[in-house]
């Protein structure tokens, strides 16, 4: 691990220095920010595993109602809520969030900006313990008295804040104490990410020169720190409600159950971009390498984000318009959030442009993020009939909801994720994955995708409501074609899942034994493609300088159709 | 579009319909464009054998406009979609029409209680009729609802009608319908209440002027039966 260039600037932390280390030094208390984002990465992956066994039960039970789930057993109406509950905060805060945040703003963030590691690598050690700690309370909140919360990810009082109402008298603070922890834990990477982009980055680095991807997750960043607070402080006077017998969401003493669901969409809303953004500059690396282009209008992408962030901050009654808030603001929420969609539909737009003229390439990664639009678009527009308050009195609380938001979540968590992976792996790894496996496991992934929520959006407009573990009570849900399109869900579904076991089989392969990958195998600008594949600990033998932006793909100066940032001009290098 | 699924049973149903198949209309063709443009150009624009990527910057102004017009269209269509929106919003739950009667809907861990004002049309009055997971009201008429909670957040739902408010414990919240279609609809709850939640099915019958007042008659409780004003302060949390 030793390299004396390393050292020479690696003055910044001396602390954890560069010396051989054990096994426990290196991957499980290490300070390198490659290996906490691996942390992150791998303990995301698992509790997607967690997140998948969850749907799988849920969805069986929905298909057949009252069967024994094989691996499960009979899903009772108990089991029910806990599943819903832990398949949304699970794939939310421990999967999307870890993942598209904490792992790749971990390992691309100081390699991007070319420096050798974060500024504050002890915060970062810190940060990903206390996630590990959030993601252990969570899962055992399964195994205590009473089991796990089934309140749903949202948790309203006062249902969530007296055992007497949600009949899980652990389970329920455990899931607080969980989704609490779990926001420490991203507050201090949060702060560790902006902090390092601002200081960190290469000699001759501006604003404008930084890549997209490090951009959306220093936007995201910021817009969690500035959303997350009164969320915190909801949480403790719900742990309260819940343990000491206060009643700040409690009418009978004088509280209100609705303060709850402001304090939680305040957050919660700004959330959907904080994990949007990320996945959206991942595929802005991607589709500007693989079609050859530079993108279109970095800085209309840039502000659009900018803009999206700062809006995401005005439109979270939307979730509210018949939670009992007075009618006339749903007026003012209804327009913030139609406007809302101009950003993002630019963003798209700005990515479909950049196709334009290019020289496109279908590798896997590049696949998963031509997919990561096509998709997200369909999420996006259908966001139009919930976001006006008119039609969202219908649609509420139905599953065309749970079908918009999973094309846009989806998209972000799944898409987004895939892509990033497939596409740094020979970075992270320092080896190539398998294409054809690669291919098939998109196909197969996008194609189930697709089958199990378009049938989930006719369900809803047809007036399936949400987190009901037994159609078969409601005659006018059982008409003709609604069972068996419930059943066309779960059984896409199940293809679904059975299409990652190809991802992880040839995640792990590659990793053992795929091909080696040189330094620089998709001909990409930004600075992380410098460094050796795996990098070393402190990254770079020598700190790269920046002579140029991001995305100068195919310029009629360079002598390749790429042009490294680092890779002095022509002039200068004589 | 949701009227060939399911019926429209209340005035506004038809609005609410209309306002739906208007935003399809208007986000599906922006839908098929982008669909069209982004498959489109992944298709002729495939990488060729000696073939340069073009360098465009989308900086100018010449090609900006390629974002700035879809920006504005974006922008006009939204201000349409928003002015229709709140049209019907202000229908459905701002302004209420003189009612011809009033129920009371309370729910509860897991059953709704609805109470009908009975012969003398007014509640808290002794000839109230109260039915458990079963509300009767007359075709054609327009209803004004209170809704209430005994216990956590619920949601009253009725598909047909295309109706949804949250009844939050310590509130009584009004709304309004008025019936156009007789025969025997689902009432869900639509807000997660517990395990219970999805045991709390009820129908929503909505009967022929004669019908309904023979249901009446024959439900009325003879005088000084019920407590009904009980039920104005829900706050106890038994059944």
């Amino acid at each position: 691990m030793s390299t004396a260039t390393a050292d020479s600037h690696g003055h910044a932390h001396d602390a954890h220095g560069h010396h051989d280390q054990g096994f426990i030094q290196k991957y499980l208390w290490s300070t390198d920010h490659k290996i906490i984002g691996f942390q992150y990465m791998f303990t995301g992956m698992f509790m997607a595993l967690i997140g998948g066994f969850t749907v799988y039960a849920f969805r069986m039970q929905l298909a057949f109602p009252g069967m024994s789930v094989p691996g499960f057993g009979r899903v009772t109406a108990h089991d029910y809520n806990s599943l819903v509950t832990t398949h949304g905060s699970v794939m939310i805060f421990w999967v999307a969030m870890p993942v598209l945040i904490a792992a790749l703003g971990n390992y691309l963030i100081p390699l991007m900006i070319g420096c050798d590691d974060m500024v504050f690598p002890r915060l970062n050690r810190l940060s990903y313990q206390i996630f590990l700690v959030s993601a252990i309370v969570l899962i055992a909140s399964f195994f205590v008295d009473g089991g796990a919360f089934g309140g749903a990810w949202t948790s309203y009082p006062p249902l969530s804040a007296k055992a007497a109402y949600n009949l899980t008298p652990k389970g329920a603070p455990m899931w607080l104490i969980a989704v609490a922890l779990e926001f420490v834990a991203f507050l201090l990477g949060g702060i560790n990410f902006v902090t390092t982009v601002m200081n960190s980055r290469a000699p001759g680095m501006k604003m404008f020169d930084v890549p997209i991807v490090v951009w959306m997750i220093i936007i995201a960043s910021i817009l969690f720190m500035a959303s997350v607070g009164p969320l915190v402080a909801g949480a403790v006077m719900l742990l309260f409600d819940q343990t000491v017998g206060t009643g700040f969401f409690d009418p009978a003493k004088g509280g209100d159950p609705v303060l709850w669901q402001h304090l939680f969409w305040f957050f919660g809303h700004p959330e959907v971009y904080v994990v949007l953004l990320p996945a959206m500059g991942i595929v802005a690396e991607i589709i500007t390498v693989f079609s050859r282009k530079k993108l279109f209008a970095y800085k209309t992408v840039l502000y659009t984000a900018i803009g999206t962030g700062v809006l995401s901050f005005f439109v979270w009654a939307h979730h509210q318009f018949v939670a009992g808030i007075d009618p006339r603001m749903a007026n003012i929420f209804s327009v913030t959030t139609l406007l809302i969609s101009i950003p993002v539909a630019e963003m798209v737009f700005v990515y479909i442009a950049t196709l334009y003229g290019g020289s496109i390439r279908l590798t896997t990664p590049m696949l998963w993020a031509l997919a990561f639009i096509g998709e997200f678009l369909l999420g996006g527009v259908t966001g139009i009939f919930l976001g006006s308050s008119g039609s969202d009195i219908y649609f509420h609380d139905t599953y065309f909801v749970i079908a918009h938001f999973h094309y846009t979540f989806f998209p972000i968590a799944f898409i987004g994720s895939f892509a990033a992976i497939t596409y740094w792996f020979p970075k992270m790894f320092g080896k190539m994955m398998n294409e054809t496996f690669g291919k098939v496991h998109f196909w197969g992934t996008i194609i189930s995708f697709n089958f199990i929520f378009i049938p989930l959006f006719f369900l809803g407009a047809r007036g399936d409501h949400r987190r009901i573990y037994d159609y078969t009570n409601f005659p006018d849900l059982m008409k003709p074609g609604m069972q068996d399109m419930r059943v066309l869900a779960t059984v896409a579904l199940l293809v679904l899942l059975a299409f990652q076991v190809v991802f992880l089989a040839n995640l792990f392969y590659s990793i053992v034994k795929g091909p080696k990958a040189d330094k620089n195998p998709w001909k990409a600008n930004t600075l992380e493609w410098v460094a050796e594949s795996p990098p070393p600990h402190g990254n770079f033998p020598e700190l790269p300088s920046v002579y140029r932006g991001p995305y100068e793909y195919s310029h009629p100066d360079a002598k390749d159709d790429y042009w490294p940032q680092n890779e002095p001009p022509p002039a200068a290098a004589s | 579009m949701i009227g060939q699924y399911l019926e429209q049973a209340s005035t506004f149903a038809q609005d609410i319909d209309h306002l739906v198949l208007l935003i399809t209309v208007v986000v599906g063709f922006w839908f098929l464009l982008a669909q069209f443009l982004f498959f489109g150009f992944i298709l002729k624009f495939r990488a060729q054998e000696g073939k340069k990527a073009s360098y465009i910057g989308g900086e100018k102004k010449s090609e900006k406009r390629w974002v700035s017009i879809p920006h504005y269209a974006t922008l006009f269509f939204d201000v349409m979609i928003i002015i229709a929106a709140i049209r019907v919003w202000q229908d459905v739950k701002m302004q209420m029409p003189q009612a011809d009667s009033t129920v009371r809907v309370i729910a509860q861990q897991w059953a709704w209680t609805f109470v009908h004002p009975g012969p003398d049309n007014k509640l808290d009055t002794a000839d109230d009729i109260r039915t458990i997971d079963e509300l009767h009201v007359e075709l054609g008429k327009t209803y004004h609802f209170e809704l209430q909670s005994r216990d956590v957040l619920h949601s009253f739902s009725v598909p047909a009608f295309r109706l949804k408010q949250d009844a939050i414990p310590g509130r009584t919240i009004k709304g309004w319908f008025k019936t156009t279609l007789s025969g025997g609809f689902d009432i869900q709850c639509t807000e997660i209440c517990g395990i219970g939640h999805g045991l709390m099915p009820a129908r929503i019958l909505i009967e022929k002027p004669e019908d309904h007042a023979t249901w009446v008659k024959a439900n009325a409780p003879l005088a000084a039966a019920a407590p009904a004003p009980t039920d104005v302060a829900p706050t106890g949390g038994s059944r």
